[in-house]
């Protein structure tokens, strides 16, 4: 099992998610965040706090989606933590209005 | 004195409570721009809090949240003192003299009551106490939980009673690799229970449990998931909170209970757990013991999202010898520190502790369930500290003091002339270190140690 960060997060990065992690699991870059699966304990906070539904437990997580497992892990591994919330990206709401949220 | 903070004049910060709260406000001190040295007291000889003694035994990968806490504690500004109590072992007023803040992070320990006639019958239970027993908390290894009744009540539908119910729902071969309490492991081995019910003032709409939880009841090697299909019927209101684009959770909660009442019964299991809906409690009779529970059933009230359950005068009654509530918990107060009764809680503006009126009180802060209420789950906590903590040092300049603080050596000088035993983190990692050996040749990941003495004597 893991948690997922998929496509809805590209363009936004909100990052609401990364105050209430437990463990400091959360990497970036410019577009976006990723969850280092060896990391997440799988407590699933981050969920709910996510303002464009980006984030999906492995259970739940569409087929069209999958292959976010594999970029999540990679990215994770070669990116920076992030452990503070950050400004969102400029245009994040607009991105968030397009996504119907 | 030198600016506070400095290496010349470091700040001294006792935080009251080792739980996630506790150790997430030690983090942001230590990594903030600030010299900062931490005292973590607690009460017990074990650090953690509720990841030790909350989390359910069969919820391993929850409980890795250690990791990281073991590696705040590595940090030379960190330093535990375990095994004393605060309020009985030292003061609040002797913390505020050896340090220059103290942050209460110590939890809500008891559980809020039913209130109603027969409450405190033989068999009707906390859901802490039962937590604490199968997670071998010293507080509660000698309570008695008589499961040879074949019907047992849960009232709750949040994260505590899903682990009760799932714990109580399990085979013991579900269980006997995970740390569990050794006790708590033999009683659940005579368990006769054949129903488990498990009630919800609100609709099934409204169920507090999350989805991963919920289709953990689906897995059950020996146990039926039972929701009867006109319990999944909803009014407008509850219909409209489902549509609400934003409401993933419930939703996925209500599709999981539709797709548990569509399922064949399998009978080869010889377990059910049925979450039943809108009914509260109105009375536990029994003589000596708990024999019959009635409930109240209800309607819902209110707009969207505000809905309130409201009694209907229509009763049912269920039979059952034992019953837990799982309905909240509740904080206990401090002496020396305001308290807000019905509450629960530290008055506080942001984690700056205040009197009932508001006015602050100095050198006081507070993060955590007794900061905001027994809500959220381990991560919450990290926010919560961390704004607790921002405000501590937005404070800073305040919290100098004219002379030194003696922090650490100060405290370890008064418990030393009372004679009372303190434990350091590598002592700890001695306990630590042993619970893990003696639970190799079982197959689980530790056995703990449920008395304090027993702690107390592996330490070389």
């Amino acid at each position: 099992m893991t948690t997922i960060v998929t496509d809805n997060c590209k363009g936004c990065r909100f990052t609401d998610c990364v105050s209430v992690c437990p463990v400091a699991c959360f990497h970036y870059d410019d577009e976006m965040l990723y969850i280092d699966p060896d990391v997440c304990i799988d407590c699933s906070a981050c969920l709910p706090e996510c303002p464009v539904q980006a984030i999906y437990e492995l259970d739940d997580l569409p087929e069209d989606k999958e292959h976010w497992i594999e970029i999540n892990a990679e990215k994770a591994a070669e990116l920076p933590v992030i452990e503070e919330q950050i400004e969102p990206l400029p245009g994040a709401e607009e991105r968030k209005a397009e996504l119907g949220l | 004195m030198a600016n506070l903070g400095t290496e010349q004049n470091p700040l001294l910060v006792a935080i009251v409570g080792s739980g996630p709260s506790g150790f997430y406000a030690a983090e942001a001190l230590i990594k903030s721009e600030f010299e900062v040295n931490v005292d973590i007291i607690e009460r017990l000889p074990s650090p953690y809090g509720l990841v030790r003694s909350g989390v359910a035994p069969d919820h391993p990968k929850l409980k890795t949240a250690i990791n990281l806490y073991k590696k705040i504690a590595d940090d030379p500004h960190f330093n535990l003192i375990a095994n004393v109590t605060v309020g009985r072992d030292i003061s609040i007023e002797d913390l505020r003299k050896t340090h220059h803040a103290v942050i209460l992070t110590y939890g809500a320990e008891t559980d809020r009551k039913l209130g109603v006639p027969g409450e405190d019958l033989k068999g009707s239970h906390t859901a802490t106490e039962f937590v604490g027993w199968y997670n071998g908390h010293p507080d509660y290894r000698e309570l008695e939980f008589d499961l040879s009744q074949d019907t047992a009540v849960i009232i709750g539908q949040g994260n505590v009673a899903a682990d009760v119910s799932r714990i109580l729902s399990k085979t013991v071969d579900e269980l006997k690799h995970t740390d569990i309490a050794q006790h708590a492991l033999d009683v659940l081995a005579e368990s006769k229970l054949k129903e488990i019910h498990v009630i919800g003032r609100r609709g099934p709409a409204q169920a507090k449990f999350t989805p991963k939880e919920l289709r953990e009841f689906g897995e059950l090697s020996d146990c039926n998931p039972i929701i009867l299909e006109e319990d999944l019927q909803l009014n407008d209101e509850s219909k409209k909170e489902l549509e609400e684009k934003t409401n993933v959770t419930n939703r996925k909660v209500y599709d999981q209970f539709c797709e548990y009442s569509k399922r064949e019964l399998d009978s080869s299991k010889s377990k059910k757990c049925f979450f039943r809906f809108l009914m509260g409690p109105q009375e536990i009779i029994g003589n000596n013991q708990i024999e019959k529970l009635i409930l109240e059933k209800n309607e819902l009230s209110g707009e969207p999202f505000k809905q309130s359950a409201k009694g209907t005068n229509e009763t049912i009654e269920i039979n059952t010898g034992i019953l837990f509530r799982s309905i909240g918990y509740h904080g206990i107060p401090m002496p020396g520190v305001p308290f807000h009764e019905s509450w629960g809680t530290i008055p506080n503006e942001k984690g700056r502790v205040t009197e009932n009126d508001g006015a602050v009180v100095e050198q006081l802060y507070t993060g955590g369930w007794i900061k905001r209420g027994p809500s959220g789950i381990i991560g919450t906590n990290r926010a919560c500290s961390v704004e607790t903590v921002t405000n501590l040092l937005n404070d800073i300049e305040k919290l100098n003091t004219e002379t030194k603080k003696h922090g650490a050596k100060e405290i370890y000088s008064k418990l030393d002339s009372k004679n009372v035993r303190h434990i350091n983190f590598a002592e700890w990692s001695q306990i630590d270190t042993k619970e893990i050996e003696h639970g190799e040749p079982k197959g689980k990941p530790r056995e703990k140690y449920t008395s304090i003495e027993e702690m107390l004597s592996v330490i070389k």
